[in-house]
């Protein structure tokens, strides 16, 4: 059991050391959300501190789906897939490694715009162990999103055509720009069935003082249990894959 | 056999594949494969592209699941405990699939702990791999910038870090130069006498002659004969060959000669015709008169002694030209 955790760390660090951790990409990954805070500063300074919680939710699902949705497609293809499936480890612990490591460079890099919101925007925090829960589970339901992407698909373009086509409908029905309270009532019990909903309320309860539309509680046991389906279905999705190419 | 304490195996056979067999969709891979390896044996797995060679070792090293039969491990069932399994095994799969932006010891140190080496032995362990293997000068290149057999010896060592007492290894020298392909005989060789169990495909055959205390030769998913080479080429010690070189040699013309009693078996080997049967000798004259019936010119024609090739060919009627041909590689960016 302690080997399976320490694969798993293992998995993640070679990951963000081989993959994730390039200056390219890091800089590409904050350029959006960087991009869209300054855009909706300089409509109406007002407001920034309103859609702020968004941005950083936003920021979050890019940064943590863009590598997770093509690690594992990218490394069936150089057949170091292969490498990983030979050494002694199971299933469960080659996915929750390759879900650390995109969580991770996620999780930091909605952190700094955060930390650059609370800085120059002055936004406040006020629930500090929720905004740290929703971070991380956040952050593992997005790359769980992107592993199973990964695994379904055969090449890296179908991955990330794949990726956009749940990313950019959760832009728009999950209260990133505008409040969810303020969707119409059908695309609201869409959002219900999305993750991003519940983080996106959780960042607005924990930096709007307390103005989100769900209880914070509810939203925490939302995207638990989003992450606990979405690792299952990735084991279940990943074997089928996996009998189906050898 | 005696057998060991609670494992399935034998003291002496340290891999046992009993009934193996896979079919993807209508096409059978592999079919009732069974044989067994002995402790510190080098046994040799040698068949054409597409036998059922890599599927075989796929099914022993649990990354694929067979559709029946099983494969043990040093006394470890591989569907029943893949995990185990895989601890007691060192697998090179065909192609060399290390990370291309680690280095030599990051991929090293990397197995090494996927393995659960302990942390002390890491560092050390890949340098002396790396030693092992003349890598030592590029510890610290990446794995991207080396040469095909510099990438086909880091896979060997990846798969040495856990010090298994089984390797398994898939076609380890397709697509290398002469020469690199010769210094990597060496090392298997060197690996043998350090004690490691080495189960090794290959479709080449002075390979599997050089290197191997024993071959299973496989064609079409089904192992046709397991013995030493020594036993192979006994079998055919009665068989007489004639080897021609015609202009031109067509493939009606040796259809034809087929036909002639006496010939058992005829194969295009090196842009040469052989012929092989007990009488073969005393066929020469009906020969003759087939070829010039058909203006054949007859550049050479000499008897030659069998070889384990020549036993490979009659046994199994696979032409050696056939054996020869690598499989298609990646292209640059790939595993290979």
């Amino acid at each position: 059991m302690m080997l399976a955790w320490k694969q798993a760390y293992y998995i993640a660090r070679k990951d963000l050391k081989a993959y994730y951790l390039k200056p390219p990409l890091i800089s590409w990954g904050l350029m959006l959300p960087v991009v869209f805070l300054l855009a909706f500063y300089l409509r109406n300074p007002s407001e920034i501190t309103e859609v702020a919680p968004g941005l950083v939710a936003l920021t979050l699902l890019f940064s943590t789906t863009s590598m997770a949705a093509i690690v594992i497609t990218f490394e069936k293809r150089i057949d170091a897939l292969e490498r990983l499936l030979l050494a002694p480890l199971g299933m469960k612990t080659l996915i929750f490694g390759k879900g650390i490591g995109s969580s991770v460079i996620g999780a930091s890099m909605g952190i700094f715009i955060l930390l650059i919101s609370v800085a120059v925007f002055g936004l406040s925090i006020s629930g500090g162990f929720f905004l740290l829960l929703g971070m991380l589970l956040s952050a593992f339901v997005f790359a769980f999103m992107g592993l199973l992407i990964s695994v379904a698909v055969r090449e890296v373009f179908e991955a990330m055509t794949l990726s956009n086509f749940f990313r950019l409908p959760m832009v728009f029905l999950c209260g990133v720009f505008f409040p969810f309270e303020s969707l119409p009532k059908v695309l609201q019990i869409v959002g219900f069935f999305l993750p991003m909903t519940y983080c996106v309320d959780l960042f607005r309860y924990c930096l709007l003082n307390q103005q989100s539309f769900l209880n914070p509680y509810l939203d925490v046991a939302a995207l638990a249990g989003f992450n606990l389906l979405l690792f299952f279905w990735i084991d279940r999705v990943f074997r089928k894959r996996l009998r189906e190419q050898y | 056999m005696e057998k060991q304490p609670g494992t399935s195996g034998s003291i002496s056979s340290i891999i046992e594949a009993v009934g193996l067999s896979k079919a993807f969709g209508e096409v059978t891979a592999v079919d009732s494969v069974s044989f067994t390896v002995k402790r510190g044996e080098l046994f040799g797995f040698l068949g054409p592209n597409g036998a059922g060679k890599t599927t075989t070792i796929r099914m022993l090293s649990g990354l694929t699941a067979p559709d029946g039969g099983r494969g043990v491990v040093d006394g470890c069932d591989v569907a029943g405990d893949p995990v185990g399994a895989k601890l007691r095994l060192g697998v090179v799969p065909e192609s060399s699939n290390l990370y291309m932006e680690l280095s030599a010891t990051e991929n090293l140190v990397y197995m090494a702990q996927l393995y659960g080496v302990p942390k002390a032995e890491w560092k050390p362990r890949a340098e002396a791999l790396l030693r092992q293997f003349g890598l030592y000068e590029r510890k610290d290149s990446r794995f991207q910038g080396f040469s095909r057999g510099m990438k086909r010896r880091m896979t060997i060592a990846a798969a040495l870090v856990h010090r298994p007492r089984i390797l398994f290894l898939d076609e380890p020298t397709t697509a290398l130069d002469i020469m690199s392909a010769r210094g990597l005989r060496g090392v298997i060789r060197d690996l043998k006498k350090s004690g490691v169990t080495i189960l090794l495909t290959t479709h080449l055959i002075p390979e599997a002659e050089d290197l191997c205390d024993r071959i299973a030769i496989i064609v079409k998913g089904r192992i046709l004969l397991t013995d030493t080479v020594a036993g192979i080429r006994h079998r055919v010690k009665e068989t007489e060959i004639l080897e021609l070189s015609l202009n031109p040699l067509t493939e009606t013309l040796i259809d034809q000669l087929k036909t002639i009693d006496g010939i058992e078996n005829a194969a295009k080997v090196n842009e040469h015709l052989r012929l092989y049967g007990k009488t073969v000798l005393k066929e020469v004259p009906a020969i003759v008169q087939v070829l010039e019936k058909n203006r054949i010119e007859i550049l050479s024609i000499q008897s030659l002694t069998p070889t384990l090739e020549d036993a490979f060919v009659k046994l199994t009627g696979v032409e050696a030209d056939v054996m020869k041909v690598d499989k298609p590689q990646k292209p640059p960016g790939g595993g290979a």
